[in-house]
């Protein structure tokens, strides 16, 4: 098995696949703590099924470079959702619902009237589940990962007091005159940065389960913010890891496969969590 | 020059008034308290002081140099925080955030600013426990703590003693008391408007009638006998 493992890491487009994986599952847990906290735990869902939505109408529209709409859309509608979540008149779970069910609806309706593709269920799946995208990815794709990986963690760091005081007791930090609807936008913008990026990974259907898992997991054993925080990314980051190794030696689906691992950890944890 | 200055005040939801006419002054090292029926907006009160909701009309003016990020609150305690995995440590030291600004850390002199705070409401033993696994009484001191690193002129406290019981509800009385003596103002929403008369400077009755005025006025006017005697019929 090890043999058929070194041989498959000779080939440039598992490598990819493995950093990438790794980074993207690194960046959702590290965020997932503070939307499981925040009770927005499906936004990742519903954001997700926006950028699908957008994807739709770009491959329509022949667009070359698909973030360039994507990425805006998916951007506005995360702050419409984060940063109206407190005194909205709709709030936070029925105007996700409505958000991500809508834009899915548009998306497949778009896709189905204006494709040209011949194989348009195969299109839809391979939005949906991930598929082998991450397995088709250039060198450039890598790079750009690179980059918002590492700006999201930087600035995971250096906003990570700000986010934990505006997560906890957001009226308090207001009341105290931190500015706490610009780091709500900050987030909201990160998590949609996020989003976009893991859609390439394990689809859309998927994305809530790589951000909330780690999280929950890592709730289960630890007490503190900082534990919990630290605990959920190197979760995270293993059970890509060995996702993505399993999934390339058996052959199954990547971002299916991420997540039962991600499921297994989370029993483990909950199990350990009930012993202490 | 009063610490703050509500003058014409109207408060509620939507531009739609619960409260008009508000006039009141409180001065550095007062005790204020805040009584009045349910319903009646004594929280839409603490909020717009706070600055978390516009009033409907008239105007909050502060004064003596009290500036916005110098206000420590304890608010009262939401669904959000019963399963936030936290340390006290943590919690306490977030209070430190608006003096932060763009800063990403805290500094030493506000860590150690945390570590006083903690020492001052006995807590320091619990420094590395987890927030939720703590009484009902703890959890109030860790928030007292976090809003004593927020300030050091002014408390605004919201039901600070909701769902304690009575041992707990006399200390945390008196540690407040004992912070008012040490010369912060406070201005406190209560229901318990015996504890009210007790430990209060001055009292803000809002509802049908509004009354603003010392603890002894309160006593002789027609609307604090008269929530007295319905608070009286209630209990018993």
């Amino acid at each position: 098995m090890l043999e058929k493992l070194s041989m498959y890491m000779h080939y440039p487009f598992v490598r990819y696949a493995v950093i990438v994986g790794v980074l993207i599952a690194l960046c959702s847990a590290l965020l997932g703590v503070t939307l499981v906290l925040k009770r927005f735990s499906f936004i990742g869902d519903g954001l997700s099924h926006v950028a699908f939505g957008a994807i739709a109408i770009a491959s329509v529209f022949n667009l070359t470079n698909q973030m360039l709409l994507v990425l805006p859309v998916t951007i506005i509608s995360a702050i419409m959702l984060l940063r109206t979540g407190q005194d909205a008149k709709i709030k936070g779970d029925a105007a996700i619902a409505m958000i991500s069910v809508g834009a899915l609806a548009f998306g497949y309706l778009i896709m189905n009237i204006f494709s040209t593709s011949s194989n348009l269920s195969g299109d839809v799946c391979s939005t949906l589940f991930g598929s082998t995208s991450i397995l088709t990815l250039t060198k450039r794709e890598v790079w750009l990962c690179t980059v918002l990986s590492v700006a999201v963690v930087v600035i995971f760091v250096l906003f990570y007091n700000k986010i934990f005081a505006v997560t906890f007791d957001e009226n308090f930090a207001k009341a105290t005159g931190t500015n706490a609807g610009s780091y709500n936008l900050l987030i909201a913008v990160v998590i949609a940065v996020i989003i976009v990026l893991a859609m390439n990974l394990v689809g859309s259907l998927l994305i809530s389960a790589l951000s909330i898992f780690p999280a929950l997991s890592a709730m289960r054993i630890f007490r503190s913010f900082k534990a919990v925080t630290i605990c959920s990314a190197v979760l995270s980051v293993i059970c890509a890891f060995f996702g993505i190794i399993i999934s390339i030696l058996a052959g199954t689906p990547v971002g299916s496969t991420i997540v039962v691992v991600d499921v297994i950890a989370f029993g483990v944890c909950y199990l350990i969590g009930m012993v202490r | 020059m009063a610490l703050i200055t509500v003058q014409n005040l109207a408060l509620g939801y939507d531009s739609r008034a619960i409260v008009e006419n508000l006039n009141f002054s409180v001065n550095m090292g007062d005790y204020l308290c805040i009584v009045g029926e349910n319903g009646s907006g004594k929280s839409t009160l603490m909020k717009t002081l706070l600055h978390l909701q516009e009033p409907v009309s008239g105007q909050i003016l502060t004064g003596d140099g009290l500036r916005k990020n110098e206000i420590g609150y304890l608010p009262q305690q939401t669904v959000v925080q019963k399963d936030f995995p936290a340390s006290v440590w943590e919690i306490v030291l977030s209070g430190c955030q608006s003096r932060c600004g763009l800063r990403p850390f805290y500094t030493r002199e506000e860590k150690r600013l945390a570590e006083e705070n903690m020492e001052r409401m006995s807590i320091t033993d619990l420094r590395n426990r987890c927030y939720r696994e703590l009484s009902g009484g703890q959890q109030q001191r860790v928030l007292l703590a976090r809003a004593l690193c927020a300030t050091r002129k002014i408390l605004l406290l919201d039901e600070p003693v909701s769902g304690l019981d009575p041992k707990v509800t006399a200390e945390m009385y008196e540690l407040i008391a004992g912070l008012n003596a040490e010369g912060i103002t406070v201005i406190m929403i209560s229901h318990d408007i015996s504890a009210a008369l007790r430990y209060a400077s001055h009292i803000l009755h809002i509802g049908d009638e509004v009354f603003y005025g010392t603890r002894n006025d309160y006593l002789k006017s027609n609307a604090g006998r008269r929530f007295m005697m319905k608070q009286k019929g209630g209990a018993a």
